[in-house]
């Protein structure tokens, strides 16, 4: 049986699709963005750390559909990591509760400089259909309201291929 | 003494479809409370509260009947359910934190979601109190003997995962009390969803749990469609039931990947992640939206089938039912695997009937009930929908679940996508007063919205994920188990956080 599949993986090749063209207009964007000390400290590969500060579970999904063998994050030289003391990027979902603030500044202190923070989805960008609730951090909206945002990725929730753009984008960038 | 459901029933009688709700005086609500635990088969499926009242819905085992009791709260408190039913305590606490009713004479006291960092504490009250103070630390049950020393893990993990605490105490490898804590994504959901219109609320209600964003929605479309007397159209219904098995699909196949994953076999998250990735771009294709959010409405669904989504979705069935089997040989095949998920995380059955676990969790321990066969709602009423039962409580069980369920659903949506009937896709809401309960199964199991409608808007509401009758039981399961198990017994529970913060 292990046979089998490995003729038919050398026959139909990997599973991963190839990779989407980029738009200039938002590396240019991003690349403007970044300090130069960080572009010369972090090369041409991201090690992400996600937090959620409070999502449906919506975005994880599609995180973990990004995680899949479909998209095959490794060969852009992204992965996600396991510490926020490993992680150029905090990849951050939900709306950020007042439950959560403590712990995503922890998570951001722990990070090592220079770090970029990702706010995925609507809710992290400007609190989606939670903005206004007594159970979300007032004030800029998202997760803004504790933390510097570098790019937002909206969606309801980003599908992987947007994510995937979003995270690239930020990698070219970063290698200008 | 007569039994707890001729209490409910003798109480008065107020307009709730399709189950009237009965209002219990503070005395009838006592001896209800108290014949409860001569009545094992009356489970407590939801326990919630409104400004001036506690409302408790039963689900008798024996009969399907479903019973709604509410007492009035009087003084600051009704009395708890908790001494015999020890599932209503994380009730309890949630209506103490969110209404500031106490439960009187409840096991459990301690503060639930306020983490003492909102601007007001007890936010749904009719007068909300000052902020209260901060439980920190928060407060865990005491455990007692020797050289027990505890991990911390969370409410951020090292995966992609929801935020929640998990306090184990351990006697060198082996769990003696594992403690959830949650809390940390409560997003105010219930106050958010007041004065809005049931179009409007349907927004949050899809977005309580991202994963049943469909099994949510259609719980919640048909208790506003219950409340004002409305019926979705058949072919509302029909494409209902065909988001909502194919939410079924991707989501057992991520649970299974994650599940081996969580005993390190790579190669099944890598294989069922790839057809669950197939799942999700055929419900795009076929309904506009990867996950089908907002797709259901009360009244019906927003749009109709796209052109070419038939045919995704029976493509992407086709290619799973080719290689599942093959899948299920080597899951089966493989030794180091199956000894790590046989006789792992055992909940024993009577646990899973006493906290009335839905879903994959009661099933894998004997307890057969599935919402789309009982009460039932259309279109599962013709289809003689198979419900796979095992004994185990094992990871092994609860994971074969899914496999059979993935099975069974395939077979669901061929007939469904076969007799689809033809039709409006929407009814029009009339602008009305009115209580309704509706239920749906989703893929963790049932689902159960309650709303009152006054002139159109949502007046009160409550939203219950299965996941609250099955974190407890995650804490029961994992108890003796060693502490690299724990991710194990977590995957193959898979309870949602945010579906109970609210």
């Amino acid at each position: 049986m292990v046979w089998r599949r490995v003729f038919r993986t050398l026959r139909d090749g990997p599973a991963a699709e190839p990779a989407a063209k980029l738009g200039e207009a938002a590396v240019r964007a991003l690349a403007e963005q970044l300090d130069a000390a960080a572009q010369t400290r972090l090369g041409r590969s991201l090690s992400i750390r996600h937090v959620n500060s409070g999502s449906c579970n919506g975005c994880e999904l599609e995180i973990h559909a990004l995680h899949s063998i479909v998209y095959d994050l490794e060969r852009f030289g992204l992965r996600f990591v396991a510490s926020p003391r490993h992680a150029d990027v905090l990849l951050v979902t939900g709306p950020l509760t007042r439950n959560l603030r403590e712990a995503l500044l922890h998570t951001w202190t722990a990070t090592p400089d220079p770090k970029w923070v990702v706010a995925m989805g609507d809710c992290a960008t400007d609190g989606g259909v939670f903005k206004g609730s007594y159970a979300i951090e007032a004030g800029a909206g998202g997760i803004a309201a504790a933390v510097p945002v570098d790019l937002k990725i909206p969606g309801c929730p980003p599908t992987p291929a947007q994510l995937l753009n979003g995270l690239r984008a930020l990698l070219e960038a970063n290698a200008r | 003494m007569s039994t707890a459901t001729a209490i409910i029933r003798a109480g008065a009688a107020i307009p709730c479809r399709p189950w009237t709700r009965h209002v219990l005086a503070r005395a009838d609500w006592t001896a209800m409370t108290q014949a409860l635990a001569g009545q094992p088969a009356l489970a407590l499926v939801a326990l919630w509260a409104d400004p001036s009242e506690a409302h408790a819905l039963f689900l008798d085992e024996a009969d399907g009947a479903v019973l709604v009791a509410s007492t009035a709260i009087v003084e600051g408190g009704y009395p708890a359910l908790s001494p015999h039913r020890p599932g209503a305590a994380w009730y309890e606490r949630m209506i103490r934190d969110l209404w500031g009713h106490a439960a009187l004479g409840g096991t459990d006291d301690r503060a639930w979601l306020d983490h003492g960092r909102w601007p007001h504490s007890h936010p749904l009250a009719a007068r909300p109190g000052p902020m209260g103070p901060a439980p920190e630390p928060p407060e865990f049950l005491p455990v007692e003997g020797e050289d027990l020393h505890q991990i911390p893990l969370g409410p951020i993990y090292a995966g992609i995962t929801e935020p929640g605490h998990f306090r184990l105490t351990c006697q060198g490898e082996t769990v003696v009390r594992l403690e959830v804590r949650l809390g940390y994504a409560h997003k105010g959901t219930l106050a958010l969803m007041r004065g809005k219109t049931p179009r409007t609320a349907a927004r949050f209600a899809a977005r309580l749990s991202g994963d049943s964003t469909v099994a949510h929605a259609i719980a919640f479309a048909r208790a506003t469609e219950a409340a004002l007397g409305v019926d979705a159209p058949p072919r509302a219904a029909t494409l209902r039931a065909v988001m909502a098995e194919i939410e079924r699909i991707a989501n057992h196949l991520g649970d299974v990947g994650a599940i081996c994953n969580a005993a390190g076999f790579a190669f099944a998250p890598a294989r069922f992640g790839w057809h669950r990735e197939a799942m999700r771009r055929a419900a795009a294709a076929a309904f506009g939206h990867r996950l089908m959010m907002d797709a259901v409405v009360p009244g019906g669904v927003v749009a109709d089938l796209a052109p070419g989504g038939p045919d995704a979705i029976a493509a992407a069935l086709a290619t799973l039912e080719r290689e599942l089997p093959e899948l299920v040989r080597v899951y089966d095949n493989h030794a180091s695997l199956i000894d790590r998920m046989v006789g792992t995380g055992i909940l024993a059955a009577d646990l899973a009937q006493r906290f009335a676990a839905g879903g994959y969790v009661g099933r894998a321990s004997g307890r057969a009930f599935d919402a789309r066969r009982l009460p039932g709602y259309p279109p599962y009423g013709s289809l003689e929908v198979a419900v796979p039962v095992l004994q185990g409580g094992d990871v092994d069980a609860r994971l074969r679940i899914r496999l059979a369920e993935i099975a069974e659903s395939i077979r669901l949506l061929r007939v469904l996508l076969d007799t689809l009937p033809a039709g409006t896709l929407t009814v029009s809401l009339p602008m009305g007063s009115g209580e309704g309960i509706g239920c749906a199964e989703g893929f963790r199991g049932d689902i159960w919205h309650w709303l009152r409608l006054d002139n159109g808007q949502i007046a009160n509401a409550f939203l219950r994920d299965p996941s609250w009758a099955q974190w407890p039981l995650l804490e029961a399961a994992v108890e003796g188990s060693i502490v690299a198990d724990v991710p194990l017994c977590e995957k193959s529970f898979n309870c949602s956080c945010s579906g109970v913060d609210l």
